[in-house]
């Protein structure tokens, strides 16, 4: 798998941020009307991490006018400006899916601290 | 100049464009080809080089084989395999045929055989549908129904799709696209799937038909 790993390597971004389920996040993506280039901005809960290497994708999810939205980027797209870390949370799970099921108060996840030391 | 090369397929994974899109590419390790033998019209009847590719002991080759290679002052390959050329001018014994052929935006056709997939029935081997899985169905869920009709013709039609071996056959995929031609690495990523298992042996021709 040696080659296919050095094909990725090309594509894939060094600086992509640490971040993972529970984490809400602001993801800047390239739109492209026309001739014009803008960024639009779509912010929410990480719910899941999936496949890994230059495929790998994350789904986003967020709550807006008591509708429940998501929406899934490939992690190395050209077309993610950046991703802004937001708060972190602690949670027991890899994928977050019982928020769908969830309103209101329990979509509440706790603020995971970060150690400094 | 070669229209042709001999690779192996490393796998699959997608590559992202300029405007962003991800593609689905196959990596392929193509190449160096050295020519081993040239065919010519006045010699053999027609112009086609004969191409070496894959790593081989040297105490693997026969002697008569040995032979082949060291006329042409080349290291024994595991594969052997001709493409036909429209003039055998320029070409020269020993030299090498790599990705460089090729360049992005290239129409290509990739022939290899085929995943073996043994005795399959007729739902995977010619796409029929099924029978009923519930409804009082009985013992009758993947067959392939009736196979013909009964007074007249009294027999079954030769050709009928029916269950057998499926696989392992000599296959060609038409109007490939070459995405990136690397000939420091000779990787070759071609838009889409080609035949064949991982490490299967892969010919790799310019398109016969489609835009040039």
């Amino acid at each position: 798998m040696n080659l296919i790993e050095s094909v990725e390597s090309e594509h894939t971004k060094s600086d992509l941020p640490n971040f993972g389920p529970g984490d809400l996040v602001r993801v800047n993506t390239r739109i492209r009307e026309g001739s014009k280039e803008r960024i639009q901005a779509y912010e929410g809960t990480v719910i899941r991490r999936s496949n890994g290497g230059l495929s790998e994708t994350f789904t986003v999810r967020r709550v807006a006018y008591g509708e429940g939205s998501e929406r899934t980027f490939p992690a190395h797209s050209p077309n993610i400006e950046s991703i802004q870390i937001i708060r972190y949370g602690s949670i027991r799970r890899a994928k977050l899916y019982y928020l769908r099921d969830r309103t209101g108060k329990g979509i509440r996840i706790r603020e995971r601290r970060q150690d400094n030391a | 100049m070669s229209n042709g090369i001999l690779g192996k397929k490393v796998g699959m994974t997608q590559i992202f464009d300029e405007s962003g899109t991800a593609i689905p590419v196959t990596v392929v390790e193509a190449g160096p080809c050295p020519i081993v033998q040239i065919k010519t019209q006045d010699h053999e009847g027609y112009d086609a080089v004969q191409l070496g590719f894959g790593y081989r002991r040297e105490n693997k080759v026969n002697r008569p084989e040995s032979g082949h290679y060291q006329k042409a002052n080349v290291a024994p390959h595991r594969f052997l395999r001709e493409m036909r050329v429209d003039s055998t001018e320029g070409l020269e014994v020993g030299s090498n045929v790599d990705v460089s052929i090729f360049s992005p935006g290239d129409l290509i056709d990739v022939t290899g055989t085929s995943k073996g997939r043994g005795f399959t029935g007729v739902i995977k081997r010619w796409g029929f549908s099924g029978m009923k899985q519930t409804h009082g169905s009985e013992k009758n869920h993947r067959r392939p129904g009736s196979i013909g009709h009964s007074a007249w013709p009294s027999r079954v039609f030769k050709g009928k799709k029916m269950p057998g071996r499926y696989g392992g056959k000599r296959v060609t995929t038409q109007n490939l696209q070459v995405v990136q031609a690397d000939a420091d690495r000779n990787l070759l990523l071609v838009k889409g799937a080609v035949p064949g298992p991982t490490n299967g042996l892969l010919i790799i021709k310019k398109a016969t038909k489609g835009e040039q």
